[in-house]
């Protein structure tokens, strides 16, 4: 790893103003369980990396009248083990229990879950996220049994994080700080697949800092998350899907569906959710939907098998979120 | 003179009891010491450069810049100009600075210009291998008329089988430290021959072999990558020279590691099996290829097919093919986990197009093994133990629902005979004992099962005996390979005590008046045979040893074992599996292992062998895969997050039953490393087999290829 300075605000503003308006210059330090692997690796090289995690307004969880505040350096294991989120929102906690190494869940955080760069084994070997060799991606041609089925022009590899599909799923927000002010985004438009090289995968800009997460109330929302893992143990899944049921009786008022590990992006099925409104969740139901969701998949040479399993996945999550 | 047998079984009393391991605590509290921990005054850290690309040719390496980096004390070049490199990782420079940090910034602002050339990196595509002169036949082999009893069988099965190059993922990465100084070259060594790397060393730095000092605590896993003194520490006594003598530290990093240090070759075979109606088979017929490496990947005729070696017609035709990774090392039980898993894939699928059960295809050709009661036996064992006749179905007609359990079969062999090993015993005036061996303990056991062998002999416990080993110094022990340690280890510390112990019975035979033969040693007293109540205790004999100490040697020679030790192993394992056949997804229920392994010294380091060698195969049978890109040349899955091994929660339940019935105890000892390792990919690959109701042809069975596997079923 290159050397760095390195510095360990405790307040937001302080955190703020040793930001830069570059990405590669500074990085900041959550829970560090990506960051520091990428530095070791070289792919990333900051010159200065600010520590957030003695920041405490960053951290905590809170009901509020506009439903979940999630501060961005609550680690997995917080909200594994908080009971607001147990109570109303099984689709995170399914997520969260996916992510099985202690080590992980003791150290990762929200906000570094959804700010984590690609597992795209190309750009982790230095070849950069798009992988694009004379301006055309490696990846069509190369490795891609866990790349993208809906690509998104060339951005093959996939978004990485298990948080991304639940929170958009369930309607989330993310808060993003700068020393000009604060915004706010929906969580699915905070990932987005990069035209260009260099360009991030998310909408964060190198001057700010996500601070927190608000969801809103899921009372009577039925929500799950299925993961489809390769094994048992600490590991990516291949294909997860996370679905919000908003019910009226046992019929779908309204339904989001979220496929994660399917795109640069996750990839919410649209057309399958409106399809399920007026429906009752059956078995036949659930598989159709899964069918549905991935009408349009474009598998590469390698990973046709994602289709069927992102297809079981959403069924999966849907017979889930209505199972008692 | 003392005969030197094993106690009969009722009279043991430290041999076959499952002693804790004597290092155990020292290991699991972290203070037992591997060359990564070790730390000198004044030491110095190294760092690699290696080539990104598989194939090139070094135009031209600057290291100026480097030299002059801060904290560097000394920069080797170990590519220089004009230099073919044939595989990416290979060696390129070495840096040694005050830092690691420093170090692996400084071989960062190496310049090396390379002349990219052409690679191959992928060895099943046959015909492009071909066409760049890169596939070498390595000649057929032929027994009997295959083609005439292909002819004449009454069914003829045809398979294709599939499994990759893995890598031997020491969880310690190989390296060591090493300081050249002026009269000595002190070698902190991570390696499985302690007696023999120093040389191995010093013929590298072209020094005398006795100036090589070799030293070595434990060691995170070697499982045969780690024989040989390596380039890294040849590079790293330069570097340590050239700085003065000052040590350097030097490790791979993970990458590099999984790159370079140790793989083993992959197989694709084309088999054809006839069978006469009642399931004897008459003929083997193989087409197979692989590779090594950049050296090709040899198999020899012999291998297929596996344990049913007398099979009256067999053609044997194997092709080695060279690609631009590095070469192939042993790998606990080299190629024979493979060639198990060919071949029990194709008996498996031949009684399944007969419609037959596995089980009893397997009995009926036994009698082509080389020990087929013993296989009969442990087939039947085995088959009692995974509930074979409650539990088995014919292929696919298991559950009605997505998900499918299955069982399958492997059958596996391996020799295991004793090394060449010398002991010295030091009995000393005070009671203490010492034993010396130049052997290693590569975390198998090998420390204890030592013990237990002396404090038997001795007639002690196993805290009474000081052992030392992982010094050259000490008396020569063989390399830990080919699962010869511990019959060379046990059969060379028996001697040497029992020798000792002899001497020990002359000097104290006077003061209790009887003749030396008349003595023996039990529960830490010298007492009279037959009239317990003439005794000394352990303490009260050693005084009379008088001023020095007692020495004795004793030796191992394979040649010539005795009634000590002996080889030939053979082992059954079935597994269980469950498969989601909506998400191909694999998960091991029960593994059963029955192994035969001569006499146990240690039932519970015995059976962590097992659980440890299935637990690899279980790696390579669902997860484990080098996967090699032919676009950049890269092992692109060369860290932990895609290169997959199995976690506690993989592993299933594993039962191990060890054969140990009488005429196996009389073989003596007989190494288990490696046999354990071999049956188990086939087994798990049956199993799926007998779950999902077709082949998947490839190992590891993840969840595309079953379900491609499903797909072609219904196709
Ligand atoms: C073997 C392994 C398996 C894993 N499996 C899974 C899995 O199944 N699912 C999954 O979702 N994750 C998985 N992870 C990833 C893990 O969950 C993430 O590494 C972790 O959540 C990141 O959190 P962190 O706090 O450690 O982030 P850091 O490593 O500290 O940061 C990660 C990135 O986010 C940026 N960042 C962090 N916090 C903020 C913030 N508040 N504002 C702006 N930028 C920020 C950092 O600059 C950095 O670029 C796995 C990781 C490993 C190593």
């Amino acid at each position: 790893m290159q050397s760095f300075e390195y510095a360990s605000p405790t307040t937001l503003q302080e955190a703020l103003s040793l930001l830069s308006t570059q990405w590669g210059e500074v990085d900041i330090l959550a829970g560090g369980t990506d960051l520091l692997a990428l530095m070791k690796d070289y792919i990333h090289t900051p010159k200065r990396v600010v520590n957030i995690k003695g920041i405490k307004e960053l951290g905590g969880i809170q009901q509020t009248s506009a439903g979940l505040r999630i501060g961005a350096i609550v680690t997995i294991r917080e909200l594994l083990e908080n009971e607001l989120v147990q109570k109303e929102y099984p689709a995170l906690i399914q997520a969260a229990r996916g992510i099985r190494g202690m080590q992980l869940r003791n150290m990762g955080t929200i906000g570094g879950d959804l700010c984590q760069r690609p597992r795209c084994w190309y750009f982790r070997n230095g070849f950069g996220l798009l992988a694009l060799k004379d301006g055309k991606s490696l990846i069509p041609d190369g490795e891609n049994r866990y790349h993208a089925i809906f690509p998104q022009g060339q951005a093959y590899f996939v978004s990485a994080s298990s948080f991304g599909p639940p929170l958009i799923a369930l309607g989330a927000r993310v808060k993003l700080a700068s020393t000009g002010g604060t915004r706010e985004l929906p969580v699915e438009q905070f990932f987005v697949a990069p035209q260009r090289e260099g360009e991030r995968e998310i909408a964060l800009k190198p001057n700010e800092i996500l601070t927190e997460i608000l969801v809103p109330p899921a009372k009577g929302v039925r929500n799950a998350t299925y993961e489809i893992r390769p094994d048992e143990g600490v590991n990516w899944p291949l294909v997860t899907a996370s679905v919000a049921l908003r019910m009226e009786g046992n019929r779908v008022a309204s339904a989001r569906i979220v496929m994660g590990h399917v795109g640069p992006t996750p990839v919410q099925a649209v057309k399958a959710a409106a399809w399920l409104k007026g429906k009752q969740i059956t078995e036949a139901v659930a598989e159709e939907a899964g069918r549905r969701a991935v009408e349009g998949a474009k598998p590469l040479s390698q990973n046709g098998y994602k289709v069927q399993l992102a297809q079981v996945a959403v069924k999966r999550a849907l017979l889930a979120a209505v199972a008692k | 003179m003392a005969e030197y047998r094993w106690p009969p079984v009722n009279q043991r009393r430290v041999i076959g009891r499952p002693v804790n391991r004597v290092d155990g605590l020292v290991k699991v509290t972290g203070r037992a010491t591997y060359s990564s921990d070790v730390r000198r005054p004044g030491m110095l850290y190294a760092a690699l450069l290696t080539c990104p690309y598989a194939h090139a040719r070094v135009r031209s390496i600057d290291v100026s810049e480097a030299e002059r980096s801060p904290g560097v004390r000394a920069v080797q070049v170990l590519a220089p100009a004009g230099t073919e490199i044939n595989w990416a990782g290979a060696d390129v420079a070495m840096v040694a600075a005050e830092t690691e940090e420093q170090a692996r910034d400084a071989v960062r602002k190496i310049k090396v210009d390379y002349e990219v050339l052409p690679h191959l990196v992928k060895e099943f595509d046959l015909s492009r291998a071909q066409a760049m002169n890169r596939a070498k036949p390595s000649g057929e082999a032929v027994t009997g008329d295959p083609d005439q009893a292909l002819k004449e069988a009454d069914v003829v099965f045809e398979g294709e089988y599939t499994i990759p190059v893995i890598t031997h993922s020491c969880l310690q990465p190989h390296g060591q430290v090493v300081a050249w100084g002026e009269k000595e070259i002190e070698f902190f060594a991570n390696t499985q021959a302690v007696s023999t790397v120093g040389a191995d060393l010093a013929k590298a730095l072209e020094v005398p072999a006795e100036i090589v000092h070799v030293q070595q605590h434990s060691v995170g896993g070697a499982y045969g990558s780690k024989f040989q003194a390596e380039s890294w520490a040849a590079a790293a006594a330069r570097l340590s020279k050239a700085a003065g003598g000052r040590p350097v530290w030097f490790h791979l990093d993970r990458r590099t590691e999984l790159e370079v240090a140790g793989c083993r070759p992959s197989y694709r075979a084309r088999i054809k099996i006839g069978a006469k109606k009642d399931g004897t088979i008459t003929v083997w017929d193989s087409q197979s290829w692989a590779t090594g490496g950049f050296t090709g990947g040899g198999l020899s005729a012999n291998l297929l097919p596996f344990v049913f070696v007398k099979i009256p017609n067999k053609r044997f035709n194997h092709t080695a093919v060279s690609v631009n990774t590095a070469p192939a090392r042993a790998w606990r039980a080299p190629n024979f986990p493979q060639v198990a898993f060919l071949t029990c894939a194709a008996l498996e699928d031949l009684a399944a197009q007969m419609k037959m059960d596995p089980l009893e295809l397997f009995l009926k050709n036994v009698q082509y093994t080389d020990r087929p009661e013993v296989y009969a036996w442990q087939l039947k064992k085995a088959a009692e133990l995974i509930e074979w006749q409650k539990k088995w179905h014919p292929r696919g007609q298991g559950e009605k629902g997505p998900v499918k359990t299955g069982l399958g079969i492997g059958i596996g062999t391996w020799g295991g005979l004793g090394h060449a090993a010398q002991c010295r015993t030091r009995i000393h005036p005070d009671g203490t004992v010492e034993i010396e061996l130049g052997s290693q303990d590569l975390g198998t056991g090998t420390r204890t099962v030592i013990c237990q062998v002396a404090a038997e002999s001795l007639g002690l416990r196993v805290g009474d005996i000081r052992l030392k080993i992982g010094d050259n110094r000490y008396p020569v022990a063989g390399a830990s390979g080919g699962s010869t340690t511990v019959g060379g280890v046990s059969a060379a510390t028996r001697r040497s005590t029992l020798n000792a112990l002899d001497e020990l019975f002359k000097r104290v035979a006077p003061s209790l008046g009887v003749s030396p033969d008349q003595l023996e040693a039990v529960d830490g007293r010298i007492r009279v045979k037959g009239d317990p109540s003439k005794s000394l205790s352990w303490k009260e004999a050693c005084q009379k040893i008088g001023n020095s100490p007692i020495e004795a040697m004793g030796a191992n020679d394979p040649k010539s074992p005795g009634g000590l030790i002996s080889g030939g192993v053979g082992g059954v394992q079935m597994a269980e599996v469950r498969v989601d056949t909506e998400t191909g997804q694999v998960r091991l229920n029960k593994l059963v292992i029955v192994q035969d392994c001569g006499m146990i010294i240690n039932p519970k380091t015995a059976e962590s062998q097992c659980y440890g060698a299935a637990t690899m195969s279980i790696c390579a049978a669902l997860m484990e895969e080098r996967i090699m890109d032919q676009l950049t040349g890269r092992f692109i899955n060369a860290a932990y997050d895609f290169y997959r091994i199995a976690s506690i929660m993989d592993v299933g339940e594993i039962v191990v039953h060890l054969d140990n019935r009488p005429e196996h105890d009389a073989r003596g000892v007989i190494g288990l490393g490696e046999p354990p390792v071999v049956p188990t990919i086939a087994a798990i690959s049956n199993a799926v087999a007998n779950a999902i109701g077709v082949r998947v042809p490839e190992v590891p069975i993840t969840p595309d290829r079953v379900l491609a596997a499903l797909a072609r079923r219904k196709a």
